[in-house]
This record gives C-alpha cells, structure tokens and sequence, in this order.
C-alpha cells in the first residue's frame, strides 16, 4: 500500500506518522507542500503540527497551498485521505470536511492522553477495531472544539459518519469526559463516501509499548486490510 | 482604495475569548458592561479605482479565505 504524507512548514507530526506507516510496512514518501504532483498514493495523510503558525486560523493557509488542488483531486476520485490534528483542520478548511474546530472551551492547550469510543468500525480506517471499543490516544491541540451546523450534524448521525467520540474509561460519553467542548464528545468524523477521515486524536502515537500503548495500530491495518 | 473587513463570531457561537475578557473588566470594576465579543480586523489596499468593482474584490477575498462562513460575520467599509 503506497502513502503519502504532505509536509507544510510547521508540521510537527510528519516523522511521526511516517515512522507509524514505514513499520506497518506501507510504501511512504513525503511531499512538500509547493509541489504540484502527487505520486501514485492508496492513502494521503494530513500531519499533525502547526502549518504556517495557526496564522489567521488554524490550517487555513496550508488549505490553500498548491498541493491541496491534487489532494481534493485524489479524494474526489476516492483516495483514502487521513487528516490528524492540523490535518483534520486542514481538511476542514479546504471543504473535504464540513464543519470546523474552534478554540477549547477552557481555552488551554490540552496534552493528555484520552480515551475515544469507535463509533464506527465498518470504515476503511477502523474495520480493526471492535464498535464501541475504548481507545486510549493522544490528544495535543488548541483547536479541537468540533462545530458544525444542526443539518450536518444530523446527517453525521443519521448516516454514522461520527468514526470517534471522547468518552471516560467505562465508555461514558457526556460532559466530564468532553475534554474540550467538542460538539457531541465528537473527536473524528467521515465524509459521506466514507474515504476521508478527520480526527483530532493522534493515533501515530500510539504505535508501541514501550513509548505509550498500541491502541492506534488497528487504524494502520485497517486501511491495509 | 482602502477597505477595512470586521470579521466576528456569529452570534450562536461561543466566544470564550471573549466572555474572558468580559469577565476581566467586570473584575476591574467596569459597570454596565453587557457583553463582549472579539473579532478581527484587516486593512486591505487594492489597485482599483472603481469602488463596486474593488468592493467585489474584497468580497472574494473574504469568501475564500480571510473568513469562514460557518462560523464568522464580516463586514467591509471603505476608508
């Protein structure tokens, strides 16, 4: 399975999420953001990180670099795209996604690992997984406060587009465990043909024991499943 | 000709900036405060010398990129 991983200035996670794809043996190569070609790709992924500062909003620049017109292209024609963190932002702002990430609510930067319930396991990215499964994973942003409007978010629920939502250790999914204010505990979601999947959870992360736990492996072999 | 563009939050979304502020300067004593919302602010020069024209510019510009319609307002004056 060949990946490809976009690097913007101000990405932080590219090595990561490189390193998590070369182990689960997928062919990676990593393009900069001013190239206008994309080599032949199975999947594209959106790094975590800071693309261009946050300047004006968080992944509104890198939305509109040169190598987004080839990323839409790839997603149109149903390239399984990837956007974590910055990524998931990225892909908000250049339409992919519908919907946006605002400030925390408690407007600090969170860092800690929380746990997220797979709402969805008959996707690309999480056939791995056991619906309702407990996954604990990363999350480090300051922007992770999903909104959307009252359609969309009807139509994330009507046609099970919600892929993760912020629960507690038991599963429980309501304000306490809503680290940061995210619309209905929502932590990733899909686009209707399901080939696209934003998540603020880092799940390159959580790759290896000995490091954090292996909870983000299953999303790596779903896709090459 | 210059423009300026106010970008705010529209008015259903939480602006906890905002309501931060608020709550400093009601600490600080200011009374009669009601409520705040922060936004943003651009100067933005164009080339043109119609103002229809260069108004449309601006509006581009706005849609595409310097706001998000989802969640922001914007408004644009000539100065």
């Amino acid at each position: 399975m060949r990946s490809t991983v976009i690097v913007f200035p101000g990405s932080n996670c590219d090595r990561d999420i490189a390193v998590a794809l070369e182990k689960m043996q997928f062919k990676n190569q990593m393009v900069w953001h001013k190239e206008t070609k994309l080599p032949k790709s199975d999947l594209i992924v959106l790094p975590g990180g800071f693309s261009y500062g946050d300047y004006l909003r968080s992944g509104a620049i890198a939305g509109k670099s040169l190598i987004i017109d080839e990323v839409i292209k790839a997603a149109n024609s149903g390239c399984l795209i990837l956007g974590i963190c910055n990524g998931f932002q990225i892909l908000t702002e250049t339409g992919l996604l519908k919907g946006t990430l605002l400030r925390n609510k408690n407007l600090r930067f969170i860092n800690k690992n929380v746990c997220i319930k797979v709402m969805n396991n008959n996707t690309r990215f999480s056939s791995k997984y056991k619906k309702n499964q407990i996954l604990k994973i990363n999350i480090a942003h300051n922007e992770g406060n999903y909104f959307t409007d009252s359609k969309h978010l009807d139509k994330l629920n009507k046609e099970n587009l919600i892929a993760f939502k912020y629960c507690d250790e038991k599963g429980n999914i309501n304000q306490e465990s809503n680290p940061n204010g995210s619309l209905e505990n929502i932590a990733g979601i899909l686009n209707t043909k399901r080939n696209i999947l934003g998540m603020m959870p880092h799940p390159e992360r959580m790759i290896d024991e000995i490091i954090s736990n292996k909870d983000g492996i299953n999303l790596f072999s779903s896709l090459l499943n | 000709m210059k423009f300026s563009v106010t970008v705010t939050l529209k008015k259903d979304v939480l602006d906890p900036q905002g309501k931060v502020v608020e709550n400093t300067l009601v600490n600080m004593g200011m009374n009669n405060l009601k409520n705040i919302r922060q936004g943003k602010y651009f100067q933005i020069e164009v080339d043109d010398n119609d103002q229809i024209t260069a108004e449309k510019k601006i509006d581009e510009m706005c849609k595409k990129l310097l706001v998000n319609l989802i969640i922001e307002d914007y408004k644009i004056n000539k100065i």
